[in-house]
């Protein structure tokens, strides 16, 4: 062909030695579970954790391929919904039935946010985007905290508190249900954005929207609908974080830094890296927390040990794992 | 033959630089229509002005009713844009582009059937990324994908360019092949004159945001200017 096609360099984003590198990962962890129940133990935990990093950062990234701008508000909606889910408790509905109620409804607070706050900045500069959803940070926590107080407040553990034994290892109920919950609002969001046509739609809108427009999607309400979902993960992980921290308006501010840490790790445009991005981190940090000398793994130094990586990858890798370099057309 | 789109006294302009100056075009049903020019004539631009894609005044009216909203209003009428660049989703699959192609229909099954007809080749390539087709495969799927929205009107913005003689050729038997079948009306924006004045019954000129000439394409053909300019004869 002349050369006047333009060829966009298309790849899946994952490249071989980073695939292999999971894999090794993901067989020392595996020898590591087998041949020590202190490790597996650990693993767990921090899949668990890792799920919830993940799904926040899945938040992230869907907001981000769709807007190209990070929602610093995310944990902050994800927390506001969870005291929603918490007054519906008080009013005698009982935890699941609450917990779906509150899905619906950070969906429809998911799609106001974005009418009326970003859509009309949306097209003006970045700057002014990151300025409204720092604005909505500051505005939610003010909020909640008028109506709720700032003292911690309690819900019914979802899980319960048993705690399985596998030979000598412990499990907790928590660990495994919370990790179960998050990986499948995952697995869910996977099946609508693979094979449904709103999905489709709503991949071409992200992509490219003047030619999705042309195709007679409207780009305006697939990308209302991807805020709708970006807060319905935020609800599931604020409700999944609840009962380890219990609720209190500061309680996603931590979990929200993490998965800015998970998001770049994974690329920041790959949905599928921010998830495998916070599952590792999640491992990472217990297990570094577990065996690191103890005045280094203490837990204090949890918090700067996720921004030293964090550093590290941007420094050396700023696609991440699964992102692709970008190339701008001029 | 009644008019199905019809353009009159058309402005449009990308910000303070006007592009059209009082563009007047009609399209009949099942006709094909070309718009020739040099670049820079506005030929993009008109076809940017009636699907929503530009800024325009004038009035823009489409089997029988005003023409109004963005390019998914547009899309919604039944016309359907192949954009300059040609609009593919080069990180989704083939397949998945032609389902987005479908987006505003509902019987699919038999919108895929159809179109088969006229690429059967596409079933091959359906999970292929269509980033890595050849730039006239891509061609080709642009116009696949048009034809899954089931339009009345098509908008093609140079569907030679940038491939070989043969390809062009192919691509432009397949778009007669579709005018004639399926009486899918045209307007077909093209730098390669010659082809073009082939293709299409009417044929428009701009010059700088104006139409300078219009006719029959077998008059303009013989025409003393555009043989010079266009025809290089």
């Amino acid at each position: 062909m002349l050369g006047l096609t333009r060829k966009t360099k298309v790849s899946t984003g994952a490249s071989l030695p980073v695939l292999a590198g999971l894999a090794a990962a993901a067989v020392f962890l595996l020898i590591g579970c087998l041949s020590s129940d202190t490790f597996a133990q650990q693993t767990v935990a921090g899949l668990s954790q890792g799920a919830i990093y993940g799904s926040l950062a899945l938040a992230l990234v869907l907001i981000y391929r769709a807007t190209e701008v990070i929602n610093f508000a995310q944990g902050e909606m994800a927390m506001a919904t969870t005291y929603i889910a918490y007054q519906l408790t008080l009013w005698h509905v009982t935890y699941w039935l609450a917990f779906f109620l509150t899905i619906v409804i950070a969906f429809v607070l998911g799609v106001v946010v974005y009418g009326v706050l970003i859509r009309p900045v949306q097209h003006r500069s970045v700057i002014a985007l990151v300025i409204v959803t720092v604005g909505m940070f500051i505005l939610i926590d003010g909020l909640v905290t008028w109506k709720w107080g700032a003292d911690l407040k309690f819900m019914a553990a979802p899980f319960g508190n048993q705690v399985y034994h596998a030979g000598g290892v412990a499990f907790s109920r928590q660990d495994l249900g919370v990790l179960l919950i998050s990986i499948l609002s995952v697995i869910l969001l996977w099946v609508l954005f693979q094979f449904t046509k709103l999905g489709l739609a709503m991949r071409a809108a992200a992509l490219r929207p003047a030619a999705a427009a042309l195709v007679g999607v409207r780009v305006d309400w697939m990308l209302a609908v991807g805020w709708g979902l970006a807060a319905v993960l935020g609800a599931v992980a604020g409700l999944m974080t609840e009962p380890y921290v219990f609720l209190q308006p500061s309680m996603m501010q931590a979990i929200l830094l993490y998965s800015f840490a998970a998001a770049v790790l994974g690329g920041l445009e790959s949905p599928a890296g921010a998830v495998i991005g916070g599952l590792a981190l999640g491992v990472f940090l217990n297990l570094f927390g577990q065996y690191a000398p103890r005045d280094i793994g203490s837990s204090e130094l949890r918090l700067p040990v996720a921004f030293a990586l964090l550093l590290v990858i941007l420094l050396f890798k700023p696609t991440g794992l699964f992102g692709r370099k970008q190339v701008r057309r001029v | 033959m009644s008019a199905l789109l019809e353009l009159e006294n058309v402005d449009a302009r990308y910000g303070p630089v006007q592009a059209l100056h009082g563009v007047s075009l009609r399209v009949a049903e099942g006709e094909i229509a070309a718009v020739l020019g040099a670049n820079g004539a506005g030929k993009t631009t008109t076809l940017r002005a009636i699907s929503g894609t530009v800024r325009r005044s004038g009035t823009v009216t489409f089997a029988g009713r005003p023409l109004r909203g963005g390019p998914d209003a547009v899309a919604r009428r039944g016309i359907a844009h192949v954009p300059e660049g040609r609009g593919t989703f080069a990180e989704l699959t083939v397949w998945e582009n032609l389902r987005l192609g479908a987006h505003t229909r509902r019987a699919e099954k038999d919108d895929f059937a159809r179109m088969q007809q006229y690429f059967p080749w596409l079933e091959t390539r359906r999970s292929q990324q269509a980033g890595t087709l050849s730039g006239g495969e891509q061609q080709m799927l642009a116009l696949a994908r048009a034809f899954m929205q089931r339009p009345r009107l098509l908008l093609l913005d140079e569907p030679s360019l940038g491939l070989a003689p043969l390809l062009v050729t192919e691509i432009f038997r397949i778009i007669r092949e579709l005018n004639e079948r399926e009486g899918l009306a045209v307007l077909v924006v093209e730098q390669n004159a010659h082809i073009a004045l082939q293709l299409a019954q009417t044929a428009y000129v701009l010059e700088v945001g104006r139409v300078a000439l219009s006719g029959p394409s077998a008059e303009l053909r013989e025409h003393e200017s555009i043989r010079r300019s266009y025809l290089g004869y």
